[in-house]
């Protein structure tokens, strides 16, 4: 549905130049939910902002829906525009409009009769649960519901993507929720791809299936969701993560363990799906002679698949320790051995 | 009193002179000011039709319009004056210079009107396909109402200043009126009425100036 393919972006500031993005591809599958996570100024508003040419690359390539966006005319680019919705952090609504007036605006401009866009508008407000708040004024609700508004307006001209600019990095926890779970129900019931950028990790593990991770203007790590969340490489991500498995071990509880013997280990466990029921941990102290002990432990499901994770600490003689750390590397999706220095790398 | 009595008339004379003076600049001025106003926006760096030699050229004329003091704008232009209206004195005399001392400063008071739309949802309407006409037209424009009438107001109430000067071509007026018999004759009655009835009209339009955006903003 998107591809973009090394997109290089950069941009004087005074008389210095800044390199937003540094070879960025990407490929969005259509109905996918899709997740850019990274620091402020890593880029990421820069790269959903190409998809639609409101940024337009230094070089590389745009194509959504089979079109090669760069070499639209004016007109054409308007047009591919329209089956690409957007919503903001700051939802940019019409302040002197009320909610009918935002979200039937656009089609008005596109020339749909007035019959039409009526119902429209009636439907897209149903949609978002804001019908009996046609009348008001932007000024009159609240951040959730401005959203919703932009929701309405951005499904207007019936898009096939939709781009989500941080757009519940200004509402609270509970608003966050329930537009999450709105978008969700939009992808689900129109097939809409959703491509949204944010910095909580939490976003990402609720709706979306893929996501990447971006630094300093780089894509460092892509996959599916599940993937990242049970098997993440690059520090940047494992700092997100920990956003959600806070699986620190106080370094204390790491020297006394390093104290404990050579052998001893903390290990990084990651179940997944059915996996994650089995009684694994029985049958390793069964059947080998090491003792392990519990240190830290969550499970969690990302788009319908259980996601576990355990700290271990595990410790024996060391050849009883390797085959055991090798009987779990047989059961489970993942096991990572966390450094002896402390933190889970 | 009864000099006052004999005097009504010369007031509403010059009542009737000032506002015809101040609608007809207002109105025409308003006609070329506010396009002026939007190319200025629209033409700087990163807005919709970007052009640096339009920006700037624009600018430094109207700073350089700008800058002239009324009374010496008017007896600059008189060549074009009489061009355009075929008489450099009376009413016809005065609305000209009005018209190109206000112009500029209408698309002045514009420009900060309009840069007070949100960049954000004139994006946010270019990411959903509308043309750059659009969104002058329905957006920009429509989102600037308040701060388009307060900057009207803010002209009017100006232009009315400017009109007080244009007595200097016989075009008559309230200014005018109160210059000739208390300033020239010292008749300190005429100047104290003239003066609180030019107050009440400041009063009115500037109340109703701002009545009339509150009534746009609608921030209820």
């Amino acid at each position: 549905m998107i591809q973009l393919t090394d997109i290089h972006k950069s941009y004087t500031v005074g008389n210095k130049q800044v390199q937003a993005l540094k070879g960025v591809t990407l490929n969005v599958e259509k109905g996918q939910i899709f997740g850019v996570i990274g620091f402020s100024g890593a880029g990421k508003s820069t790269l959903l902002r190409t998809i639609n040419l409101l940024e337009k690359p230094t070089s590389g390539s745009v194509v959504v829906n089979g079109q090669n966006m760069l070499s639209l005319k004016e007109k054409d680019l308007r047009n591919a525009r329209k089956k690409i919705g957007i919503i903001f952090q700051h939802f940019n609504l019409l302040s002197s409009y009320n909610v009918f007036d935002n979200v039937a605006e656009i089609l008005r401009m596109n020339r749909v009769p007035k019959d039409v866009i009526k119902k429209k508008v009636e439907d897209l407000l149903r949609l978002v649960g804001l019908e009996d708040k046609a009348n008001s004024y932007p000024s009159q609700l609240s951040g959730g519901q401005k959203q919703r508004v932009g929701i309405a307006r951005a499904l207007a001209t019936d898009p096939e993507i939709l781009l989500c600019d941080e757009a519940t990095s200004a509402l609270d926890p509970q608003t966050t929720e329930s537009i999450l779970e709105l978008l969700l129900d939009i992808n689900r019931k129109f097939n809409l791809t959703i491509v949204l950028i944010t910095h909580e990790m939490q976003v990402i593990k609720k709706i979306c299936d893929n996501v990447a991770i971006m630094e300093n203007g780089v894509v460092i790590e892509q996959g599916s969701v599940l993937d990242i969340f049970s098997n993440p490489q690059q520090q940047t991500t494992k700092n997100f993560i920990k956003t959600i498995f806070d699986d620190n071990v106080p370094s204390e509880i790491v020297d006394n363990i390093k104290q404990s013997g050579p052998a001893a280990k903390i290990l990084r466990v990651a179940f997944r799906g059915d996996a994650a029921l089995d009684p694994v941990l029985g049958t390793l102290s069964a059947r080998f002679p090491v003792s392990t002990n519990l240190l830290y432990g969550s499970i969690t499901s990302i788009k319908g698949t259980a996601l576990g994770i355990l700290l271990l600490h595990i410790s024996g003689e060391e050849k009883d320790v390797e085959a055991g750390i090798q009987f779990l590397r047989d059961s489970v999706y993942n096991v990572d051995i966390v450094s002896r220095e402390g933190g889970s790398n | 009193m009864e000099r006052l009595a004999e005097m009504i008339p010369v007031f509403g004379q010059s009542l009737q002179e000032t506002i015809i003076m101040v609608g007809f600049s207002l109105v025409i001025a308003t006609l070329v000011g506010i396009p002026l106003g939007i190319l200025l926006v629209i033409t700087q760096g990163n807005h919709l039709f970007p052009n640096k030699w339009i920006y700037h050229t624009l600018n430094t004329i109207i700073n350089v319009v700008r800058s002239l003091p009324f009374i010496i704008l008017m007896v600059a232009i008189i060549p074009f004056t009489e061009l355009i209206v075929g008489t450099s004195i009376g009413i016809e005399g005065a609305i000209v210079p009005l018209i190109v001392y206000t112009a500029p400063y209408i698309s002045r008071l514009m420009e900060t009107a309009l840069h007070d739309v949100d960049r954000g949802v004139i994006e946010a309407y270019q990411a959903m396909g509308a043309s750059r006409t659009q969104i002058i037209f329905r957006i920009m424009l429509r989102e600037a109402r308040p701060g388009i009438v307060l900057c009207l107001t803010i002209a009017t109430i100006g232009l009315i200043g400017a009109t007080a000067m244009a007595g200097a071509v016989g075009a008559g007026g309230l200014g005018d009126l109160a210059l000739r018999y208390g300033y020239q004759s010292w008749d300190i009655e005429v100047m104290v009425i003239t003066v609180v009835i030019l107050v009440v009209l400041v009063q009115l339009i500037q109340s109703l100036g701002n009545w009339a955006a509150r009534k746009l903003k609608k921030s209820s």
